[in-house]
């Protein structure tokens, strides 16, 4: 399934391009986009994945690299 | 500006003028005293603007990122301070701060006119409820509801007028300029605006399935395809920071051996390595200019989905179409009669009569082109596959195709024509033929003219249609290669035998039954708004306004972003090249080093905005 994300304080190129290669590291995701442009992640991960764990997952990779960026969950 | 970027602007004014009586006071030789007050300042200054980085490199050290930007730029300006060059080092973190400020700006405006595009979704439903208009949020509605639409507001979902006449602006949604009158029984799509009376709509749609969500949608994922120019710039920037602060560190520890133990000489040179290092101009630059290029396209009232489409759109030397729908309106006319004993006109008179009561568009055309009415048709009955057979006014016709004739023992002529052809029978004998063509969309020949302009060297027509008729068409607008007599599922086999292994193929199709097309493509191109779900989804450019001149359009933006693209990246690679050789024989200073960082980003953002225009 697709799953599209806000991303707050955002701030660097590099560091956009460096949390994509993190995320796209973690086993549970299949292909995750960060596009610096517009401040969304988007992920696409198998049906039935855990998000609130997975994005809590995601939000410790993002912080090493960013320490301000922020998910933004609705 | 953002709090954010206001706060950092208050701190780089501040760092600049205690940077400012720091230089002076440091620079003129006066007492000790004064010097030392002015390395103080340039440490103040250093403080104000560099602190925050410093901050964030320690912090990210901790979660093992060692090749951080942060921390070499805090290398780089500490060592300065600790070999002495106090003013360097505080001009470089100063001309650092004042380069994210300008890249974080320009960021922000890119995003906000994107935005500003994106500015389409309806804040209120006035749902009618026992006549009585409430206010709902859009995704409330259901179909059926009634809605009033007050002058200035937004359509929320798409539906039909029950009550009320006005004019509706809309551009955004269909690419058309020029408003559109609307009365009572027309359709009306959710995202255009009202504009002058109050209108009453029946809704035939929900909020998440109408035309404004999608768009919306569409418009939100676009920048899910990331250009391949894009992934190598990124997978560069991963090895190209490493790399670099590898060859510092051997800079500053192995030319000493051999040149008298000078430690301070060569460690200068190597903290410019440290200061040109950051691959931020490169890394931002070409998304950047992509995100430009889109936006320009969005204005153009196109959707392209990603940098992704628009790096194929400028490659792309093959196009092809498909015939109905994309290059013809899928009307016909009758363009010739050639009959064989009777006159033409009464042989089209008859046929009319017999097509009469069919809805099929060639009959349609045949009736509208014959003269007069009045006619008794009895015995009306359909052939399938073949044509039509009716007396009309007590003459015996057939009308159709090839086969009609000869399963009846007619022996039809070919008309000098090409288009499609019906054939007649009058009374038992063969009666001539009528030449129909479908018309040519109005553009369609300027976009196949701009398009070989642009150096798309082929250009293909896929049909269904007979020979005849494709050649007629493909005649008209100066294609160079069309197939004719083609099943759908032909489509696909032909595209892929089109391509050869170093072209870059664009498909353009108005969206019905081309999905597998569109995904085979280098670049799918759906026309004609957001009509086929699938067909938007498969395709890489979606042209809301059903006009072919979008493409040359798309092309030429496409083509100027990927210049861009393409300009910052060499710039950029040159001049920090430039600046690492010069740093190793020691002709360039930590002024120049900061020029070749900051500077090119800034000149890189200006070329990327730039694009967008």
């Amino acid at each position: 399934m697709r799953k599209s994300y806000a991303l707050e304080d955002l701030d660097c190129a590099n560091c956009a391009a460096k949390m994509e290669a993190a995320i796209n590291k973690l086993p549970e995701v299949e292909k995750a986009t960060v596009s610096f442009m517009t401040s969304r992640m988007s992920l696409v991960v198998p049906e039935g994945t855990d998000m609130t764990a997975l994005l809590e997952k995601i939000q410790k990779e993002i912080s090493k690299v960013e320490p301000d960026c922020r998910v933004v969950v609705r | 500006m953002t709090k954010k970027q206001k706060r950092l602007l208050t701190r780089i004014l501040l760092g600049l003028a205690a940077f400012g009586v720091g230089f002076t006071l440091e620079h003129l030789n006066l007492a000790p005293w004064a010097h030392w007050v002015g390395v103080g300042l340039l440490l103040i200054s250093w403080l104000l603007c560099g602190l925050e980085i410093a901050w964030k490199a320690i912090r990210n050290i901790g979660h093992g990122q060692v090749f951080d930007e942060n921390f070499l730029m805090t290398l780089a300006t500490l060592g300065a301070f600790a070999l002495g060059d106090f003013s360097e080092g505080a001009a470089v973190m100063l001309f650092f701060q004042v380069g994210e400020l300008f890249q974080s700006i320009a960021v922000e405006r890119s995003r906000r006119s994107v935005a500003s595009l994106m500015d389409l979704r309806p804040d209120v439903a006035l749902i009618l409820r026992d006549g009585e208009p409430e206010e709902c949020d859009p995704e409330e509605v259901e179909v059926g509801d009634l809605l009033q639409v007050l002058p200035g507001q937004r359509i929320p979902v798409d539906g039909v007028v029950v009550e009320g006449a006005s004019s509706v602006d809309t551009a955004k949604i269909t690419g058309e300029s020029v408003p559109a009158d609307v009365a009572a029984g027309d359709k009306v799509l959710s995202g255009c605006i009202n504009i002058s009376g109050i209108l009453t709509i029946r809704a035939e749609s929900e909020y998440a399935s109408s035309t404004v969500a999608r768009i919306l949608e569409l418009m939100e994922s676009a920048t899910e395809g990331k250009s391949k120019t894009e992934s190598l710039i990124t997978r560069f920037a991963r090895y190209y920071t490493p790399c670099v602060v590898i060859a510092a560190v051997a800079l500053a520890l192995l030319p000493p051996f051999f040149d008298g133990w000078q430690f301070a000489k060569w460690i200068t040179r190597a903290l410019n390595f440290l200061v040109v290092s950051c691959p931020c101009a490169l890394v931002i630059s070409v998304p950047l200019s992509f995100f430009g290029g889109m936006g320009a396209v969005s204005r153009a009232g196109m959707i392209a989905k990603g940098g992704i489409a628009l790096e194929n759109l400028a490659r792309a030397n093959v196009a092809v179409f498909d015939k109905t729908g994309t290059l013809t309106t899928g009307s016909f006319r009758v363009t010739e009669v050639s009959p064989l004993g009777m006159a033409g006109e009464r042989l089209l008179w008859l046929v009319a009569g017999a097509e009469e009561a069919s809805n099929h568009p060639i009959a349609r055309a045949i009736v509208a082109a014959a003269p007069g009415e009045n006619r008794k048709v009895e015995g009306l009955r359909e052939i399938p596959g073949r044509g039509i057979y009716a007396v009309v006014d007590g003459c015996e016709v057939y009308a159709g195709n090839r086969l009609l004739m000869e399963e009846n023992g007619f022996s039809p002529e070919e008309p000098p024509q090409g288009g499609t052809v019906v054939y007649a029978a009058v009374n038992g004998a063969y009666a001539g033929a009528i030449a129909l063509s479908d018309t040519v969309k109005p553009g369609a020949a300027e976009a196949l003219a701009e398009l070989k302009r642009q150096g798309v060297q082929k250009t293909v027509m896929l049909t269904g249609d007979r020979e005849q008729a494709a050649a007629a068409v493909a005649g008209e607008l100066g294609l160079t290669h069309w197939f004719a007599g083609l099943l759908p599922q032909d489509k696909v086999e032909k595209v892929r035998g089109l391509k050869g292994e170093n072209d870059t193929l664009i498909f353009v199709g108005d969206g019905v039954n081309d999905a597998p097309v569109l995904a085979l493509a280098d670049a799918g191109v759906a026309m004609g708004g957001i009509g086929s779900d699938a067909a938007v989804e498969a395709a890489d450019l979606v042209l809301l306004k059903d006009d072919l001149r979008g493409l040359p359009r798309a092309i030429a933006i496409a083509r100027k972003t990927m210049k861009a693209a393409r300009q910052n990246i060499a710039f950029a690679l040159a001049v920090k090249f430039a600046v690492l050789v010069l740093s190793v024989v020691g002709l360039a200073s930590m002024w120049l080093a900061v020029f070749a960082d900051v500077g090119v980003a800034v000149l890189a953002i200006l070329n990327a905005t730039r694009a967008g225009r």
